[in-house]
Parts: C-alpha cells; structure tokens; sequence
C-alpha cells in the first residue's frame, strides 16, 4: 500500500502547485505575465497562518490568505495595466516585496504551531460513494476541503474559459486586445479582475502551504514552489484541465526524495531535494522542443495594451 | 472631464533622472508612513540607517565590502539583459562560480598565493559561465523560457551547496558543526585600504563592460538583439552565438563574484555565500538602465541600504527582511516613474470630439 499511500500524499503536495498554477493560467490568460507568483504565494501563506494562528478561524485565514495574495497582484496590475510598466521585472519586484513581506510579518513566528483544533478543519472528508472506489477513491475522494476546492476551481476555470462568453472574451484580451477592444470589451477592466483573481488563488497555494502542508511557520515556506507554479503553466500549455495533472506529477517529484529515505537508498536528500527542479527544467526545454501552434502562449502575453498606440 | 493619456517625445536626461528621483523619494516617504503605523519615527530610523551605514570607518568599509559584490553581479546582469534575456540566476552562478574557487582552494592549500588566486578566479568564471550557458544553449536552441530555467538553476546550485557542506566537505575539526574548512592564508584576497582588492576588480570590471557594451562590435549585437529580433536577423548577425557568448560572459563575471565572496569575505564556502546578491543585483541594474557608471553608484546606495538596515535591525528591533521591503518599493516606484516620462496625463474638461472640431 505504499504507492497508494505515495500518491495521496503527492496529491497534497500538489495541490499548492495547484492553485498558484490556475491562478498564473487566468492571470496569463489576459496577457500579463506575473512572475510574482512567488512573491503572492509568500503572502498568502504569512497572512493565511498569522490570521488562522491569532484568531483559531479557519475561514479567516483562507479569506485572509486570497485577500493578500491579491493585494500582491494589484500592485502589479496597476503598475503593468494603468502605468504600463515592464511586467518581467515587476513580477520579479513583487516576488521580492512578497518575500520580504512574508519575513518582515513572519520575523518572531518560525517554529510556530497550528493548534490541534485548527489542524482538525483540514481532516481528510471522505466523499460518499466515490470515496469507497478501490485506489482512486483513496488517493482522489478522501482529502481535506481544500484538495477539493483545487479540482473544483479548476473545473470551473476549465469551463469559465472554453464554454461561456466571458471566457472568450478574456481570451480575445489576451490574444489580441486591440480587436477584443474595438468589439467593445473593458480591457482594463477584465485585465484587472482576473491579474486579482489569478493573485487570490496564488495566496491560497501558499496558505495550503503554511496551515496544511506544513502547518509550522517557516521562512521561505514556498521554496521555489511559485516558480515550478510558473513552469507549470506553459507544461499545462493554459487548460487548467492539463494543470491537474502537472501539478500531482510535480508534487510526487517534490516528495519523492523524502519517501525514498525510508526505504534504504543511500544517496543524500539533498541530492535528491535537485528532482524538482531539474525535472521542471527538462519538461521546459522539452515543451520547447516541440512546438506547436495549439501550446503556444497568448499572443498578447507580456505586451502593454494602449489604445492610441495601434 | 475626463482623464486622458498622451503619449510624450524624447525627455532630457535631467528631466529623467527627476523624476526617478522623485520616485524614491516617494518611495522612502511610503515606507516611512509604514514605519509610522509601526509606532516608529521614520525620520529617526533612517537617520540611524545613514549613521549605520557611514557612521564610522568600520561601517564605510562595510558597505563598501557589500557594494562589490552588488557591482560585479550587476555588471553581469546588466550584459544579459542588454539582449532582453532575463537572467535571474546570477544568485546560482555566484554559488557555482564560489564552488569552482572553493575546490582549488581547498584541494591546493600550499599553492603559492597569487598562483592560486588566479587560479581560483578563473575556476569561478568557468563555474558561473557553464551554470549561464546552459540556458543560453536552450534558449539559443529551442527559444525556451530562459527566466525560469535560470531561476530554477539557482536552487539547484543551493542544493549543491548544501549537500557538500553538510556531506562531503564537512570539516571533520569542526566538532560536528556543518561547516566547510577555512581556508589557508594562500587563498585569501589581500587588502588595500582597509578593503580586499575586489573593489579594483570591480573597477577594472565596469571600464571593461562599459567599453564592451558601448563601443564593440559584439556589445552592438547584443543591444540590437535585445531590441528586436528581427532586426537582428536581417542584418546578418549569429543569433544563437551572440545569446552563447553573452551568457558566457554574464554567468562568468556573476561568478567571479563568488570568488571575490570566498576569499574576500566569508574566508570559507557556505550556503549563505550569496545571500540574495543576485537578486538585489537585479534591481540595481535595472535602476541603473543597464549603464556601467549608474550600476556603481546604485550599487553603492543598496550597500548602504542593506548595511544601514542590519544596523537598525539590532537598534529598533526591526527585521532584516525590512532592507528587502524597502527595495521592492524603491523598485515599484521607479517602474511606476517610468510612465511619466514616456507619457502626459491631461484633464480634459470637453468632450474629445469637439475639441477635434475647434482644432
């Protein structure tokens, strides 16, 4: 059972990559390229935990978490859609706004602890039914709400996009705002809704982080994880369907190092600790590899849209 | 009335250089009323950030010993992304470039010193160029994604870093400490002034890339690549040589700064060789709009700013993470600047179209 169990556990370890990575699809989706992902996920986590932590409200800290990670992609939705900044390197400022954010705020808080009954709102909730499928029913149908909510939010960014005209309308944003704005869609407007939404879902991946994951206060909580969410985007080539998977694939390679130990291998984990991230650059030089016009990025991406400028 | 934004010609270079200053200025004001919510004197903690970073001869030469690392690893930088290739892994080419130097300063403790430390330097450029050029061989290849690759990268060198430091080259005196040896004598960088000899280097460093950038015929390529594609391509030049050789150079140069960090500073490798260097470093250079002569005395400035808030980290109690705060802001405001000086807001209090009309 050591494989069922492996597979549980890499759902939950993927499931941070899960929501920073659906919140990239719908940020990129309207042409900007946030490379805060980071940055957001540290301030998600650090407000997610302080708030969970102070007030014992499960609720408040997830609230609290997506509010900070928005918070973090507003500033960068003004500055690369009103001022029509360089988005590359304001992604890169708010990743390190975020992580000084996340240490300043997180300072007296390392070793930290979630209280038993906090931890308790996360129990795994088995789901009728599906939950007793042999195998998938285990690894898939008895995880904690917030597993759930993951699969859920990406179903219906799955259907938001591709079935409904909103969606389309985001698409036409980002592929081409000059035509989406002479069909009379609010560029501005869509492009800031969704760069905030996108940010609210990178701040829940980091607060899964600090009050499931791990549930200690840690510096650095996400240790790159907003990166591999980014990598995971052009893996996913934007269907957050595809992002299910990425994000389980890479959450098993992220504990795979870890599981081995047990098991007598003698080489160093922190070798092994290297898995994640050289995997993530093997699947991108593999993507590249091959390239096709249906995996191609929106043509908008990381261009500043001003109307006089056509 | 409404708001509308036109677009503006060319600025002078004083017009621009106001207005970024203005942006930090705005920059320290924001972050002040956040000291203020804090319970704090804003104008008290940065006076004592001045005092801890200039205050004595002690703490000048401290933020000059910080300043090196922050021109080198920008200069570095700032090749890049003169071609618009976005190297974030100049904090993994520090660390690779401080274990090429480590290794044979390790391996070798009797060599004769100046041997030895030019053999040292030249194991960090290679180790910082080869962790460079393998991105630039994906991207030259392939076109893909060099900020993550590069990105990722660094966290693979971090993870090196530790597994020597905790494995193999754990120093069996140390007591069970994790900690690689010291070094010997040989292999430290001497001093002028109070200062280890990094800062000439880094002199010599900033001629040689200004002059490379501006005045060579490799530098022009890669300005020319970093505006278009394109334009690169129908006027002949070899794309993926130039991406190869530029990387070449950005990750060997952000190396050396790992020499310089090693047998400069830290007299020993360890994992906190880098501490966010190449991350700062991004931020200078782009203050600095990629220009040599601006990287140093920017670089100067964020050396004040980190020295200056460990100063104040053990006066007011303040975390460290705060001299990152204060960066991202200065940064924010800058990018934010840069609107105003490519474009006018104007208030309009009639319609546009009938002001089309009168004209």
């Amino acid at each position: 059972m050591l494989t069922v169990s492996f597979l549980k556990a890499a759902v939950i370890a993927g499931t941070p990559l899960l929501f920073a990575t659906l919140g990239e699809i719908i940020t990129e989706k309207a042409g900007n390229l946030n490379l805060g992902v980071e940055g957001m996920m540290l301030m998600g986590a650090v407000i997610g935990f302080q708030a969970g932590y102070y007030s014992g409200n499960p609720l408040l800290a997830v609230a609290g978490a997506a509010l900070a990670g928005a918070f973090g992609a507003l500033i960068f939705a003004f500055l690369t859609v009103s001022l029509r900044a360089n988005q590359i390197v304001s992604g890169l400022a708010l990743t390190i706004f975020g992580t000084g954010f996340s240490g300043f705020l997180g300072q007296g808080m390392v070793g930290f602890k979630m209280a038993e009954n906090f931890n308790a709102s996360f129990d795994a909730l088995k789901i009728p039914i599906l939950g007793d499928i042999p195998i998938i029913g285990e690894i898939l149908f008895n995880q904690d709400i917030l597993v759930y909510s993951a699969f859920i939010t990406a179903i219906i960014l799955g259907i938001y996009l591709y079935r409904t005209g909103k969606g389309l309308n985001l698409r036409a944003v980002g592929e081409n705002p000059a035509a989406a704005d002479a069909a009379s869609i609010r560029i501005t407007r869509y492009k800031y809704i969704h760069i905030l939404f996108g940010g609210a879902l990178c701040g829940l991946g980091g607060a899964y982080l600090s009050l499931v994951h791990v549930p200690v206060w840690q510096e650095n909580i996400t240790a790159g994880r907003g990166w591999i969410a980014v990598a995971l985007v052009i893996f996913a080539a934007w269907n957050p369907y595809k992002a299910i998977f990425g994000a389980f694939l890479f959450g098993g390679l992220d504990i795979i190092g870890f599981r081995l130990q047990g098991t007598g291998v003698s080489i160093s984990q922190y070798i092994f600790d290297m898995v994640p991230y050289i995997a993530t650059i093997v699947i991108l030089v593999i993507v590249s590899m091959k390239k096709d016009r249906k995996n191609a990025p929106p043509k908008g991406l990381g261009e500043p849209y001003f109307r006089e400028e056509r | 009335m409404q708001f509308r934004v036109i677009k503006k010609g060319e600025i002078s270079q004083k017009k621009y250089t106001l207005i970024t200053l203005t942006a930090i200025f705005s920059a320290l004001v924001t972050s002040g009323l956040f000291l203020a919510l804090l319970g704090l004197n804003p104008l008290e903690v940065y006076l004592a950030m001045v005092k801890g970073a200039f205050g004595t001869t002690y703490r000048l030469e401290q933020t000059i010993v910080k300043s090196i690392p922050l021109v080198v690893t920008s200069l570095g930088i700032a090749i890049a992304f003169k071609m618009k290739f976005w190297n974030i892994g100049a904090e993994g080419q520090i660390m690779m470039g401080a274990f090429g130097a480590s290794y044979f300063a390790l391996q070798y403790p009797d060599m004769s010193r100046p041997l030895l430390l030019v053999i040292m330097m030249v194991a960090a450029f290679v180790g910082g160029a080869i962790w460079g050029l393998i991105p630039a061989f994906f991207k030259a290849k392939w076109a893909t994604n060099e900020t993550i690759v590069t990105l990722m990268m660094n966290y693979v060198a971090l993870k090196w870093i530790t597994y020597l430091q905790y494995g193999p080259w754990k120093d069996p005196n140390a007591l069970g400490f994790p900690k690689i040896a010291n070094f010997t004598e040989n292999a430290i960088l001497p001093k002028i002034f109070g200062v280890h000899i990094g800062w000439i280097i880094a002199l010599i460093l900033v001629v040689l890339i200004h002059v490379f950038l501006k005045h060579s015929k490799k530098g022009f390529e890669i300005s020319v690549l970093g505006e278009s594609y394109n334009t690169a391509r129908y006027a002949g030049i070899n794309i993926s040589k130039t991406i190869l050789i530029a990387m070449l150079l950005s990750g060997g140069i952000c190396g050396l700064v790992g020499m310089l960090q090693v047998a400069g500073v830290s007299k020993t490798l360890s994992v906190e060789i880098s501490g966010g260097v190449g991350y700062t470093a991004i931020i200078t250079t782009w203050l600095a709009a990629l220009k040599a002569p601006w990287i140093v005395i920017v670089s100067f400035l964020f050396a004040a700013l980190i020295q200056g808030s460990s100063f104040i980290q053990t006066a007011f109690g303040i975390s460290a993470a705060s001299a990152l705060l204060l960066e991202a802001m200065i940064l924010f405001f800058v990018l934010g600047s840069e609107f105003f000086t490519r474009y006018r807001v104007v208030l309009e209090y009639k319609l546009p179209f009938k002001k089309k009309e009168e004209s």
